[in-house]
């Protein structure tokens, strides 16, 4: 048998007229962590569904060996046999059952048609101790956060006694502990000879724990390197066809006085309302000025931003918000939108867009007033106001009408931006504006945050990414357990000290 | 306003042939009407379109229209109203009452009625947006206590006559103001109807004509000169040969004329009224909505407000029809309201939607209900095929979506 666990040759995948692989190629060592890098839409989730049997045989062209043997999977249960299971980037757990009966669904362990329960909870303790998660196996998934279900995710592969495990984006939802276990278990999993295959956005966990990098552009292979030496750059590099020399455009700071001030900000969370999710947080922008907030998840970052912005999160808020130095009144959206302010949520499709709706329907929904008269929309304005978005920002679509759905991430988030952008807010709150998006539509939006705060406007950034706020912000507050723990002007910024800041305090 | 962009390619130019497909997709709805009336119009020996039969599509349906205007609305929002055919019958029996048994003038009877209705619509809509049950389990609910307050009021046993006023307004016809007109091998036609026939094409056609002018003027893409001729000549042929056959009959029906009222207006309230748009908004995406200040609980509860007002309009006219109101009126309407409202292109999961296509889904069901008894079909199989056509209508929506 030969040293390649997995051969994919001449894979071609085309969906109604667009043609998402193109002669793809992919050639997999047995026992290695294999990253696959590319940009959105590059075609690595197509691939993987390919491989794993999503779609199945004769959908596509190509031929794909496992283990030297010619492959024909009619369905995911036929990959499965084979032991090739496929982790998607949203996962497949039912929340309201356990642990165990999420690891056995499909597989139950029972006899004559009934459950043998001693046994399902016994085999259970058995994967999740091998994933080191320590839980009861009868603690129902939704009790867990991300970071354990992703585990969960993984036991159950090992239920299924895997071969090849394909990771999609498996750490980004995850806090740097969380990808910090899940990483260390992939590599305990590799000197149990499973091979891996990972995607990834996060170029930093690809440079340390893989072995081997094939980078994907346009539905076609780029290149494979050793992952030995390799650099982020030199990943990048292949992503985009092209040198980022700059991760982040050039900007001037022009900034002037303080319009945001947040005052004694304190929430309760309201599943338990004696929690405090945000304590005592005092933070200011100034105009022209880009702030960032940075903080692990379940910090707080998310939950200040919402419960500023109408109170669309928390109860027993209490604290001031002011702008230009009076208070001013946020307790609905409707009167936080009134008084300047913007947010723009973290996940755009649930928070931010109504996706069987067209760019320009989005485009006006928070000031069709502005669009109207007595009650009456005028749908002409409306459509010169979208078009107008679409030119500056570079929103492609090939109408205004057409679905906000049918875009592609960053084109979303530029729908978002530009809604947002049309209420002409003095002060715009974005919750991981880059979330989800690929490398080249980053520097857009990182453009468009530029050009928000050389019109004056004062703007906080939320993110996951720390190279993201060192790379766009003037200054930086650090979050932890609710409370601001430091602050840092973008000279003093290092990912280091915002680290030692994020993580004090932390009683745990 | 200037943003710069990154290194990239600019938006590709809009690509008029996907225009045509996306419209294909929309008048599904209509070319299958027009498949139906074609049917039994063959099966039925031209029945179907005798001036009496097409008055008699009309007035038979007219409720059921008028409920589903006000059902599709709640199907944007992302709720239903089961409760509507028991708000029928509760309204018409308090109409009945005003009017009957304590004589007041019948304007003022309607009023207090529509009122009522409103009333009840509110009852429901302050749980379903204000205390957040969901509207399924309210109106379920709604459809037994109207249902039941319905007998209470009645005592188990009609209320009528009705003063001929709100008679005639279910049952009667426009008056013969100008007198007749010859129209050769038809016969004589009424003056007025036609002339209301021939405003109403022309007022048609000269908004299109504008609205198509502002849309060039404001650079937009427009459907091409042809089909916006043919798309107008199609309307008003369709418009005028109704208008023709109900004028050699007896005239224009007044539940036409109003339901005539009640599409424009509400077409206009969807499409162009910031509360439309906002209900839109709320189907498509609560949480969004709720993000971008759309005072989400207000609008669902005036929505169920209008739903309640109009159910009592539909409740006033059954009841006027029947010269009575009883105790079993409005029997399983919101079933049909909600059929009109999902063969005319709604979506279940809300946020699409239009009222035009509601009224045509319940033509649809009309012309079936109709045709199949003029050729003597038994109703259980008017029954099985109006279950069959929501369904198909319904799966060949989900269908384009997912072709799309």
């Amino acid at each position: 048998m030969s040293d390649d666990v997995l051969v994919m040759r001449g894979i071609t995948k085309r969906f109604a007229g667009v043609t998402a692989l193109h002669e793809v190629s992919l050639t997999v060592r047995r026992g290695e962590i294999h990253a696959i890098c590319g940009e959105n839409g590059a075609g690595k989730s197509t691939l993987m569904k390919v491989l794993s049997g999503v779609h199945p045989h004769g959908t596509y062209d190509g031929e794909i060996l496992f283990e030297g043997e010619p492959c024909a999977f009619g369905g995911v249960r036929d990959s499965e046999r084979r032991g090739i299971v496929i982790i998607h980037q949203e996962l497949a757990l039912c929340g309201q059952l356990s642990v165990a009966e999420n690891l056995f669904l499909g597989n139950e362990r029972a006899r004559r048609g009934l459950i043998d329960w001693n046994r399902t909870n016994h085999e259970a303790q058995a994967l999740l101790d091998r994933v080191g998660l320590r839980e009861n196996p009868t603690t129902p998934v939704n009790d867990l956060g991300v970071g354990k279900q992703q585990l969960v995710e993984i036991a159950k592969a090992l239920s299924k006694e895997v071969k090849l495990l394909i990771l999609d984006e498996p750490t980004a939802a995850l806090n740097d502990d969380d990808s910090q276990h899940l990483l260390d278990l992939l590599e305990g999993l590799r000197s149990e000879g499973i091979t891996c295959v990972i995607i990834s956005h996060k170029l930093g966990e690809v440079t340390r724990i893989a072995d081997t990098v094939t980078v994907l552009r346009d539905g076609r292979t780029i290149e494979t390197l050793p992952a030995q030496g390799l650099s982020e750059e030199r990943i990048i590099a292949g992503m985009v066809g092209r040198d980022l020399e700059h991760r982040f455009p050039p900007r001037t700071p022009d900034i002037g006085e303080e319009v945001l001030r947040i005052e004694d900000w304190t929430v309760h969370s309201p599943a338990q309302p004696d929690r405090v999710v945000v304590d005592r947080a005092t933070l200011s922008v100034r105009r022209g000025e880009i702030v960032g907030l940075a903080g692990l998840m379940g910090a707080g970052r998310t939950e200040l931003a919402m419960s500023v912005f109408g109170r669309s999160y928390g109860v027993g808020i209490s604290g001031r918000v002011l702008k230009d130095g009076r208070e001013i009144d946020t307790r609905s959206v409707q009167a936080a939108i009134r008084n300047g302010l913007a947010y723009v949520s973290e996940d755009r499709k649930r928070y931010g867009l109504n996706l069987i709706e067209g760019v320009q329907r989005n485009v006006s929904a928070a000031a069709l007033g502005k669009l109207s008269k007595r009650g009456w929309v005028n749908e002409n304005e409306e459509y010169t106001v979208a078009e107008r978005f679409r030119r500056s920002m570079g929103i492609r679509t090939s109408t205004v009408t057409t679905p906000t759905g049918t875009l592609s991430g960053g084109n979303q988030q530029k729908v978002v931006l530009a809604k947002w952008m049309f209420t002409d807010p003095d002060v715009l709150i974005l919750d991981e504006p880059t979330r989800g998006i690929d490398v080249g539509a980053k520097y857009e939006i990182y453009s468009i945050i530029n050009d928000l705060a050389a019109q004056g406007r004062a703007v906080l950034v939320i993110s996951s990414e720390l190279p993201e706020l060192l790379g766009l912000c003037d200054r930086v507050y650090a979050l932890s357990e609710g409370r601001i723990t430091g602050e840092v002007s973008r000279e003093e910024a290092t990912q280091e000290r915002l680290m030692q800041y994020m993580t004090r305090g932390q009683s745990s | 306003m200037t943003t710069k962009t990154a290194p990239a390619p600019a938006a590709a130019p809009p690509l008029p042939s996907r225009r045509i497909n996306i419209n294909l997709r929309q008048s599904g709805i209509y070319v299958a009407f027009a498949l139906i009336v074609v049917l039994f119009t063959v099966l039925t020996d031209g029945a179907l379109l005798q001036p009496q039969n097409i008055s008699n599509i009309i007035v038979q349906n007219s409720y059921v229209l008028i409920l589903a205007i006000g059902m599709i609305l709640v199907i944007i929002g992302g709720h239903i109203d089961l409760s509507v055919g028991s708000t029928v019958a509760l309204t018409g029996a308090i109409c009945a009452v005003l009017t009957v048994q304590w004589g007041l003038p019948w304007p003022v009877a309607v009023l207090l009625t529509l009122l009522s209705g409103a009333l009840i619509g509110a009852a429901q809509g302050y749980w379903i947006a204000y205390f957040g049950i969901p509207a399924f389990i309210v109106t379920l609910a709604g459809m037994l206590v109207f249902r039941a307050l319905t007998l209470t009021t009645l005592g188990n046993q009609g209320i009528g006559p009705f003063p001929d006023e709100i008679r005639s307004l279910a049952n009667g016809f426009t008056g013969s103001y100008l007198g007749n007109v010859g129209l050769g091998p038809l016969g004589g036609a009424d003056l007025v109807s036609l002339l209301a026939g021939g405003l109403c094409v022309a007022g048609f056609a000269l908004s299109q004509w504008r609205k198509r002018s502002a849309r060039l003027g404001y650079g937009q893409t427009v459907d091409p000169m042809p089909m916006f001729v043919l798309k107008i000549v199609g309307v008003a042929v369709v418009v005028m040969a109704v208008v023709v056959q109900l004028a050699r009959f007896r005239n224009l029906p007044w539940v036409l004329v109003l339901l005539a009222a009640l599409a424009l207006g509400y077409s206009l309230m969807a499409n162009n009224s910031v509360f439309g748009r906002h209900i839109y908004s709320i189907g498509g995406n609560l949480q969004a909505a709720t993000l971008s200040g759309v005072k989400v609980k207000a609008v669902t509860f005036w929505v169920f407000v209008n739903m309640g007002a109009l159910a009592a309009l539909a409740g006033v006219i059954f009841a006027g029809r029947l010269n009575q109101a009883g105790p079993t009126a409005g029997m399983s309407f919101e079933l049909d309201a909600i059929a009109a409202a999902f063969i005319g292109g709604a979506a279940v999961q809300g946020g699409v939607g239009k009222v035009i296509g509601a009224i045509t889904g319940g033509l649809i069901m009309g012309v079936i209900n109709n045709g199949m008894s003029l050729i003597g079909a038994p109703s259980e199989r008017v029954m099985l095929v109006k279950g069959l056509v929501l369904l198909i209508a319904v799966a060949y929506d989900v269908w384009t979506k997912r072709r799309a």
